[in-house]
């Protein structure tokens, strides 16, 4: 896949964040500060816009202006969260990306929400929907699935990922101020990311 | 939602238009949201640069000026600002001897100074520290959360560090007594009411008439636990007595005290309450050497106050007295 279909992959991000936005904002707001569809969506227009004004025509310009934007409009954690994980994906990202440089591109992305938000799984972040979704795409690869087949088994994996954060007491972020108070809502980060790779299943094919 | 406002999504532009306006020894970045002091970046000068979400004001922007800030970034009501404005003003107040980040213990303004420091240290070479307050005893479980929150000592580490850069010292000193301000000090809330956020325009918790949320955070964040509203001396009592669990104030050279107004509850009402933190003080045996009572870490209109306690030594209480003109603390000038 090259610039233009990884273009494609993040204007469909911001379409279903679009979509999503109320649903992400009231997530937040049973257990958060109540902002992180509202951010996310004014981060990811930027996004559509930075890309529509001069489309990148390397992978790794576009991972990088995805990154720098969403670091400069997002705020609150998501921003350096996504901002950290995208840029982490330009460096890993080769001039044409093929099933296994996603699979890379992508843990490069995982490693840097790692890096940034020091989350292990069970903290109720985003992490426990990425995290899943990338180690099954690794073993669809490997296992020999063709790339659609093992984008989907990601997305599989991140869906059930993030309906396991439902009855955890959040460990990070401002949720954690409620403890098992947190507990018996989705984590809205868990839910922006899986929209991520829901994304990706609709728009790369190889 | 009664507020003096023209509307909700021009409330921090407009404030800042009336800050620079009302001050005009500051200089403001008003397309960055950056408050400078007029004449930064001093030469040889460590450069301390804060900031935050919106809403706790006079934090951050009115303790800028000599012998405190040099620069503060706002960012929307209660959300951290971007990395953006951070790097900016970093650059803008390097006066050679490199900048402190003073950064209140919140994932969002954590994760967006550290981007920043690295940012700037990336594309300028400007040497970064960054000191995160985190003094709110209120957040019993430390270990499962996100950390005790950056409260009221953040008011007292930008006054100290201040001073001791406006001395000229390097910034590793600088940024040790920053440090060494929030190792020693320790805060604790109480909400008589909830605040509002212009853009939500109702209430963010809903605390019924006659209760109290004690333990609040500065964001309309849950406190430890809700009580029956109680005569100031037992509010008091139920405020002094974690904070002395937490840290043993005794055999210092006296505690700066400060009793701070959530933005909503007259002065009136604090000195009822510095009143009997001085006399639980007392009681415990520990001095005070040092006062300040006020809204200084305020969240928006919520009605209530914190206490902080520093456990002070010679050089806190040099440093505190040090001359200091801002907005909001102003001495010795």
């Amino acid at each position: 896949m090259d610039a233009a279909a990884l273009n494609a992959w993040m204007h469909e991000f911001a379409r279903l964040i679009a979509e999503n936005t109320a649903k992400l904002t009231e997530l937040d707001s049973a257990i958060g500060d109540g902002d992180h569809g509202f951010n996310m969506d004014r981060g990811l227009k930027a996004v559509v816009q930075a890309l529509d004004d001069e489309p990148p025509d390397t992978p790794s310009a576009l991972f990088k202006r995805v990154g720098m934007t969403l670091i400069s409009k997002v705020g609150g954690a998501s921003g350096p969260l996504y901002g950290t994980a995208f840029l982490r994906m330009s460096a890993a990202a080769d001039t044409s990306v093929d099933g296994p440089g996603f699979a890379k591109v992508l843990r490069a992305g995982l490693d840097g929400v790692v890096a940034r938000g020091k989350c292990v799984a069970g903290d109720k972040t985003m992490y426990d929907a990425l995290a899943p979704a990338v180690d099954a795409l690794d073993a669809g690869l490997a296992e020999g699935k063709d790339f659609p087949a093992a984008l989907q088994a990601a997305v599989d994996a991140a869906t059930a990922g993030r309906d396991a954060t439902v009855p955890m007491a959040a460990r990070k972020g401002r949720a954690s101020y409620l403890g098992e108070r947190s507990a018996g809502h989705a984590d809205p980060g868990a839910t922006s990311v899986t929209l991520l790779l829901v994304a990706a299943a609709a728009t790369l094919t190889d | 939602m009664n507020k003096l406002i023209n509307e909700p999504a021009t409330v921090i532009p407009d404030a800042l238009l009336g800050l620079a306006a009302a001050h005009r020894e500051l200089r403001v970045d008003h397309e960055n949201r950056i408050v400078y002091r007029g004449d930064a970046p001093v030469r040889g000068k460590v450069g301390l640069v804060s900031g935050g979400g919106s809403g706790h004001e006079p934090l951050h922007a009115g303790f800028v000026g000599p012998g405190m800030l040099d620069a503060a970034c706002a960012g929307e009501i209660f959300t951290s600002p971007v990395p953006d404005q951070m790097v900016a003003a970093t650059t803008a107040v390097d006066g050679g001897a490199g900048v402190l980040h003073i950064v209140k213990n919140y994932t969002g303004d954590v994760l967006n100074f550290e981007m920043a420091a690295e940012l700037a240290e990336a594309e300028t070479g400007v040497p970064v520290t960054a000191v995160i307050t985190d003094d709110d005893v209120a957040v019993q479980d430390s270990l499962y959360t996100a950390g005790r929150r950056g409260v009221g000592v953040t008011v007292l580490v930008e006054k100290i560090a201040g001073a001791a850069a406006e001395q000229g010292r390097k910034l590793a000193d600088v940024a040790d007594v920053a440090r060494k301000v929030n190792a020693n000090g320790r805060s604790m809330g109480v909400a008589l009411t909830s605040c509002t956020v212009p853009a939500a325009g109702k209430p963010t918790f809903d605390l019924p008439e006659g209760q109290m949320e004690v333990g609040i955070g500065i964001h309309g964040e849950p406190g430890r636990r809700r009580a029956p509203i109680a005569p100031a001396r037992e509010i008091a009592e139920m405020l002094v007595s974690p904070i002395l669990a937490d840290l043993d104030f005794t055999g210092s050279d006296g505690v700066i005290a400060f009793v701070n107004g959530m933005g909503a509850t007259p002065l009136i009402e604090l000195y009822v309450m510095y009143h009997e933190v001085e006399q639980l003080l007392t009681k415990a045996g520990i001095g005070i050497a040092r006062s300040l009572v006020g809204p200084y870490i305020t969240s928006l209109d919520m009605a209530g106050c914190s206490v902080t306690l520093l456990k002070a030594d010679d050089e806190l209480l040099r440093l505190w007295d040090a001359p200091v003109r801002t907005p909001a603390l102003r001495w010795g000038v």
